[in-house]
């Protein structure tokens, strides 16, 4: 890839510019309420990179958020808005843990794949019911995917409570398999570094491919910028939105996945927290590309993981989510941007 | 320096530059429209045409030359300020709000306001008296997507006019009419000028041209290749100076020697949007090796009749065959596979993705195929390759695949589509209007190789308005009203005027009676 023409891509600019403006907001805010923005701002970097746990942290902080990016990013490559990965994630971490308690006496070649198959097609099964019922019930997907992160919310709180419950009355299922269980890198502390950022990685070029390479790419991009022309060249609107939804689901279903076979090793109530709804500001952020999308990610994940640094050094934690709205806010009124851009153009000719 | 006076000219534009990546969109373009005057732009597609105009409406700006409004020089950097020097613009794409009523349409972004309140009935008035001495007839209170074509055509106008334009930019505005449509329209033109304004007109139809306007501009490659009056000038001339060379603004072609039947339509009945029923119970017939033209009117069942055909619309009743088989409820995939190439009749809506390169663009309906696909991942060199092979072979400018479709000019996307369905070697091509939008150049080589595919035992369907087009392309003629046929002949055996009265509504039968 051509790196240089990569970097001056309007789309590029556009999310940089929105995190520096946002970051000169924010500042301008601290300054407001009476708090030094460099003093903030070196304890936010101090926190997200300044040690060796602090970077752990932040890694494995952004390896489920670039799933969960890439899932609803794919959702907009065919023109379809996935609110539902929160639900896709606790299918997907579900199923994997049920399969994780099941494969004990397989080798970890055998039951590694397995459980990743497991929870990839929960949450891809669960979000191709939204993409059918869109595809061939024109029910929206944004109304449907709400609806069934509430339903898989309330099916996780039952088999946890009940069927799928650990001895001891806690919320949480019985431990996987050690052989399903992803080995650690290293450890500092309480922090550990699993190998499942590998599976994120992966993710991204395998996405990256699909999008770029292959048939389906084609098709499912089609769809999303102009649905009569993909009729007209042949390609069914209907499969590929299920298809496209699938994918998406898979994605947060091996979010979902990672958490219980690299951090957890077993599903709990609270273990997709908000990272289905984070992936829509990554996918956001990083303008449905899959390089943007992990910068995105490890965006907000070293915002989240400095800003506890930041609170002691005396500026709210809070701030952090004023930047990101500001983000968000930035790029999906990209014309702004534009705007000023032009702006500064025509005065420096003027 | 000379000092030149240009108070007799509404707009002078001088030595106007503008690049795009990789492309010299205008270079050094002048441009001179007296008051009061019709001027005509004219050039190949792609010859900066609309470019041009959009530098002068404010969307774009040069990257060198100056602008002079009525002698005085004017920075136009956004349409407000092309607006406040009294220009406006008619798209060669509307740009209405389909939901929205005509006076809606007409006073967006000018919303008058009495007190805090919209005040509708003082822009109605205001509509109603701009109509009236323009003869623009048009109910202030219909809603846009319910109007036809050359209606909304005219809000577009009233919108401009209400704006207070004093010089009218129109691109292409005759493209999506019917002929009775731009004959209404060139009055309404005419009226325009004699109250004053001043009108630029872009066209590739040299007739509108002749009829109507006093001054041409030729464009071609980006530069300005002649500045003529059209009273000293012909059709012939002004082709030549656009393409520089002589150009056949009659088609050659040899008897057809038609095969056995490839389609048939028996009993069709199709409904349009609304759901009323726009096709009624019509058949007809393609043989291999012939063309057959349907004649008709915009609106009377064509775009339901091709959509049917090549499986983009239900059928409610009645059968499609063809190669001997009922495909009336195959995908459209099937029919492509079976054999059926389709230009369509709406470029922007079914023919082209705009944001994907030329060379996607290329393979929309063969992407899966061995020859670009191995099943899984696509084969991008040989797409590449193969689409580098059309550009050439199609002559699209810029020839370069890598361009979003969006940033071709109109009628080289409608040159990417001809291409792209010829390349897939149909043996039966539904075309609905493929040249329009098309300059003189790019109609007879389009025409040359529909003809050239008819002797290859190709079956054609010929959908088009332009009569000109069915007569010198069709072996047999269809006449269309009301989504019936009303009568077949060929064109050695009729008329204009005879097919004109089939279209508008008299049966073949009763006018060759009455005669
Ligand atoms: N935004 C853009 N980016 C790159 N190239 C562009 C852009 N807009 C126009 N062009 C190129 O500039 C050239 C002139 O285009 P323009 O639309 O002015 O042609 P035109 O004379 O109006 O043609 P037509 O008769 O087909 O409408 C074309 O080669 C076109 O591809
Ligand atoms: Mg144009």
């Amino acid at each position: 890839m051509n790196i240089k023409k990569y970097l001056l891509n309007e789309k590029v600019i556009i999310s940089l510019f929105s995190v520096l403006i946002s970051l000169v907001i924010a500042a301008i805010v601290m300054i407001v309420i009476g708090k030094n923005p460099l003093v903030a701002y070196a304890a936010l970097f101090y926190g997200a990179f300044g040690t060796k746990e602090a970077i752990i942290d932040n890694i494995m902080k952004a390896s489920p958020l670039i799933l969960t990016g890439l899932a609803v990013g794919f959702g907009f490559r065919a023109g379809l808005f996935n609110i539902g990965a929160n639900g896709q994630v606790i299918i997907g971490a579900l199923l994997s843990a049920y399969v994780g308690t099941l494969v004990g006496a397989y080798p970890f070649f055998l039951s590694i794949p397995l459980v990743m198959i497991a929870g990839m097609l929960g949450g891809a099964a669960w979000a191709a019911i939204a993409g059918w019922l869109k595809a061939y019930r024109g029910a929206h997907e944004v109304i449907t995917t709400i609806m069934l992160n509430y339903v898989a919310t309330f099916i996780a709180n039952y088999v946890v409570n009940g069927p799928f419950q650990a001895p001891g009355g806690v919320p949480k299922s019985p431990s996987i398999a050690y052989s399903a269980q992803f080995p650690n890198i290293m450890s500092v502390g309480a922090t550990s570094l699993s190998t499942i950022i590998f599976v994120s990685l992966a993710a991204i070029v395998v996405i990256y491919v699909i999008i770029q390479r292959t048939t389906i790419g084609y098709e499912v991009k089609a769809v999303g910028f102009n649905p009569y022309a993909a009729e007209y060249g042949g390609i069914s609107i209907g499969k590929n939105v299920v298809l496209a939804m699938a994918i998406s689901g898979a994605l947060a279903g091996l979010a979902g996945t990672t958490q219980v076979v690299g951090v957890y090793g077993r599903y709990f109530g609270a273990l997709s927290g908000s990272m289905g709804f984070d992936g829509i500001t990554i996918a956001l952020i990083g303008q449905n590309d899959p390089i943007g999308i992990a910068l995105a990610a490890f965006l907000i994940s070293s915002i989240r993981t400095g800003s506890n640094q930041m609170q002691i050094a005396g500026v709210p934690k809070d701030l952090v989510v004023i930047i990101q709205g500001i983000i968000i806010f930035l790029v999906a009124a990209n014309r702004i941007i534009k705007t000023i851009r032009i702006r500064k153009r025509k005065e420096a000719e003027a | 320096m000379e000092k030149v006076d240009y108070s007799k000219y509404a707009v002078v534009m001088k030595g106007i530059t503008k690049r795009f990546p990789g492309v010299l969109a205008n270079d050094h373009v002048d441009l001179f429209v007296k008051k009061g005057e019709i001027h005509a732009i004219v050039g190949e597609n792609g010859a900066g045409k609309t470019t041009l105009m959009s530098q002068l409406y404010g969307l774009i700006r040069p990257d060198e030359g100056k602008i002079y409004i009525n002698g005085v020089e004017k920075q136009i950097r956004n349409p407000n300020d092309a607006i406040e020097a009294k220009i406006g613009m008619v798209h060669q794409h509307f740009m209405l709000v389909d939901r929205l009523s005509v006076v809606e349409n007409i006073v967006l972004g000018q919303e008058p306001v009495k007190g805090p309140f919209f005040d509708l009935g003082r822009a109605r008035k205001e509509i109603r008296e701009l109509s009236k001495k323009f003869g623009l007839l048009v109910d202030p209170d219909a809603i846009i997507e319910d109007l036809p074509v050359g209606m909304q055509q005219r809000v577009e106008i009233i919108k401009v006019l209400y704006r207070g334009a004093e010089i009218l930019i129109l691109d292409e505005p005759t493209a999506v009419l019917t002929p009775q449509e731009t004959n209404e329209l060139f009055e309404i033109l005419k009226n325009l000028q004699k109250q004053g304004r001043t009108i630029i007109l872009i066209t590739h139809k040299l007739n509108e041209v002749m009829a109507i306007t006093e001054s041409v501009t030729v464009m071609r490659l980006g530069k300005v290749t002649g500045v003529v009056k059209t009273a000293e000038t012909n059709p012939n001339q002004l082709a030549n100076m656009m393409v520089g060379r002589e150009v056949l603004l009659t088609v050659e072609k040899e008897k057809a020697h038609p095969g056995e039947e490839i389609l048939q339509v028996k009993n069709l009945v199709v409904k349009e949007n609304r759901g009323i029923e726009a096709v009624k119970g019509l058949s007809l017939s393609v043989k291999k090796g012939e063309i057959v033209g349907i004649a008709g009117v915009a609106g009377n069942g064509q775009t339901e009749l091709t959509e049917a055909i090549t499986g983009l619309r239900r059928v409610e009743s009645g059968k499609i065959i063809f190669k001997g088989e009922d495909i009336t409820n195959y995908s459209p995939k099937r029919r492509r596979e079976m054999g059926m190439g389709h230009i369509p009749e709406d470029r922007l809506k079914h023919g082209l993705i705009k944001l994907f390169p030329v060379y996607y663009n290329f393979i929309l309906g063969e992407h899966d195929n061995s020859k670009f696909s191995d099943g899984i991942f696509l084969k991008i060199e040989e797409i590449k390759r193969f689409s580098e092979e059309l550009v050439k072979r199609f002559d699209v400018r810029p020839p370069k695949i890598d361009l979003l479709g969006m940033n071709l000019s109109g009628g080289n996307q409608q040159k990417v589509i001809v291409a792209r369905e010829i390349a897939f070697n149909p043996m039966l091509m539904v075309v609905s209007q493929p040249t329009r939008g098309l300059d003189v150049g790019a109609i007879e080589f389009i025409h040359k190789t529909l003809i050239s595919m008819r002797d290859k035992g190709i079956g054609i369907l010929l959908v088009s308005m332009e009569l000109e087009e069915i007569f010198s392309l069709s072996d047999r003629i269809l006449a269309i009203y009301e989504g019936r046929i009303m009568g077949e002949t060929t064109p050695d055996k009729t008329t204009p005027e005879e097919v004109g009265l089939m279209m508008a509504g008299h049966k073949l039968e009763d006018i060759r009676q009455e005669a």
